[in-house]
């Protein structure tokens, strides 16, 4: 199994451990990641509040770079923001050959053509999908027994396209969640929206979705999310939020391929959890006291 | 007349606010005002007045209406409301060009988005990818205020201490993606 791979701009920065852990647990399952040549910014929910060309012609340079890559493989990607910005362009200038016009007379200036040939898979699509739930159980050595991990979506990798789950009761983690040794906490919140952007546009309101996923995901042991923007409200304004609802909210927020990567016995310098803001002792603990299988 | 209904205006004459607000209109025509939407949105208790509210503005044609509340600023992307429209009508796409249209008149409530997403933009168009503490500081730079940094300060020292991002002094210059950005201004200013 070969991908290309589209990092996005905060792998490279904020999400650093998402990006390292994906490629560490990826690279154990087999399969085989190409970085995408010379990658840039695919606009994020910034191009979008602005203008609407750019927020299809920056995706579409890198769809189109990965074309002239010429490897015929689909390209992964593991933010869901990246993710659907680029899903965007493929589904869009299919639908829309004028846009595609557009695009391409944008793309004219860096000598690139969209001919949308190749298909974007989010991380967990590929992971769900393609990886046979088995192969990752047989790579569990240290599994999460007595872990109850709470899956959370987002909205981007599910909605508008629903190309891999459910977009309203979304459930393609949990298969990866028990293969891990580990039990699915049980909540309704697993698709509701993080408040992206607003945390910093509209503190305000952002922080009361912040506050409402936190406190339906108090009795689990760590939330699991496949989205840097979701990752970074949920993990950061912890304290923030729980001034605002005199609470005290203190749990982890760590990455699929983390949760994995602990499972797999990966080394610490491929999992990265010293990466992450907040790791309870408590939480620390547990991970401790498991046998090796 | 002709600009009116679709939206095209006159090449190279400044877009009215009924001109920029029509291509959105036609995306609504077919809502029944059935509400599903802002029983959907998440952020509707912290709107002014709800997603349905505004598609019922804009139909009546009472588009400056529509930019004295807040609530398209509010629309954090979910695609709830796309997802359970029952006549299948793109709504955050409706509530991202209606963002689109309060950037380009410089509307007030939506200032502070604006300057967010265009310091995030200006670090892509130099760089070709965003850094994170550069485009921050550009933020709190264009919001004159030094009383928003503060707030963030608390975060950004955290993430600095993990090394997950450096702080930079935003660079000038030619950028990288110069050209692209030109030729979109260019084609979205002719349509
Ligand atoms: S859900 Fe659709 S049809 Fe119903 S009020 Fe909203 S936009 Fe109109
Ligand atoms: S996409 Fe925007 S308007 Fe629609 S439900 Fe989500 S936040 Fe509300």
């Amino acid at each position: 199994m070969k991908y290309i791979y589209y990092p996005g701009c905060s792998l490279e920065g904020t999400a650093a451990e998402y990006s390292i852990s994906t490629m560490a647990v990826l690279g154990a399952l087999g399969v085989e990641l190409v970085e995408l040549d010379d990658w840039t910014c695919c606009g994020a929910t910034a191009a979008e509040g602005i203008s609407h060309l750019l927020s299809f012609a920056l995706p579409a340079r890198n769809i189109a770079v990965a074309e002239k890559m010429k490897l015929n493989c689909d390209i992964l990607v593991p933010c869901s923001a990246c993710y659907l910005n680029l899903k965007r362009v493929e589904h869009e200038t299919r639908l829309d050959p004028s846009l595609l016009k557009k695009v391409n007379q944008v793309l004219e200036t860096e000598n690139l053509v969209l001919k949308g040939k190749l298909k974007t898979r989010h991380l967990l699509d590929v992971l769900a999908s393609d990886i046979p739930v088995s192969d990752i159980a047989s790579r569990v050595i240290k599994p999460l027994e007595g872990l109850r991990i709470a899956p959370y979506y987002g909205c981007q990798c599910l909605r508008p396209y629903a190309v891999f789950d459910d977009p309203e009761e979304p459930v393609s983690m949990e298969p990866i969640i028990t293969a891990l040794g580990a039990s699915v906490y049980e909540w309704d919140m697993g698709g509701r929206c993080c408040g992206a952007s607003l945390m910093s546009t509209a503190p305000d309101a952002g922080i009361e979705l912040v506050a409402g996923l936190l406190e339906t995901a108090q009795d689990a042991d760590a939330v699991v999310t496949v989205c840097p923007m979701c990752q970074m409200n949920l993990e950061a304004y912890q304290k923030r939020a729980s001034k605002k609802r005199q609470m005290h909210y203190d749990i982890p927020v760590l990455y699929l391929p983390q949760l994995m990567g602990l499972a797999m016995g990966l080394p610490d310098d491929q999992v990265r959890m010293d990466l992450n803001l907040c790791v309870p002792d408590a939480f620390r603990n547990k991970l401790m006291a498991r046998q090796t299988a | 007349m002709k600009a009116a209904i679709d939206g095209s205006g006159e090449p190279g004459k400044p877009k009215t606010l009924e001109e920029r607000l029509a291509p959105v209109r036609k995306m609504l025509l077919a809502c029944i005002q059935c509400g599903t939407c802002s029983g959907s949105c998440p952020n509707a208790w912290a709107m002014d007045s709800s997603p349905r509210h505004l598609w019922r503005l804009l139909l009546t044609h009472n588009g400056e209406e529509i930019f004295k509340s807040r609530t398209f600023a509010l629309c954090s992307t979910c695609y709830s409301c796309t997802l359970r429209c029952p006549r299948g009508l793109p709504l955050t796409d409706a509530m991202s060009l209606l963002k689109q249209v309060a950037a380009a008149e410089n509307i007030y409530i939506y200032r502070r988005s604006v300057r967010f997403y265009q310091s995030f933009m200006e670090s892509v168009r130099r760089h070709g990818r965003v850094r994170e503490m550069e485009f921050m500081t550009l933020y709190f730079m264009s919001m004159k205020n030094p009383m928003i940094p503060l707030k963030f300060t608390p975060l950004g020292m955290k993430l600095m201490a993990k090394g997950k991002v450096s702080f930079e002094i935003p660079s000038k210059g030619s950028g990288k993606l110069d050209a692209l950005f030109r030729k979109a201004k260019e084609i979205e200013d002719q349509s």
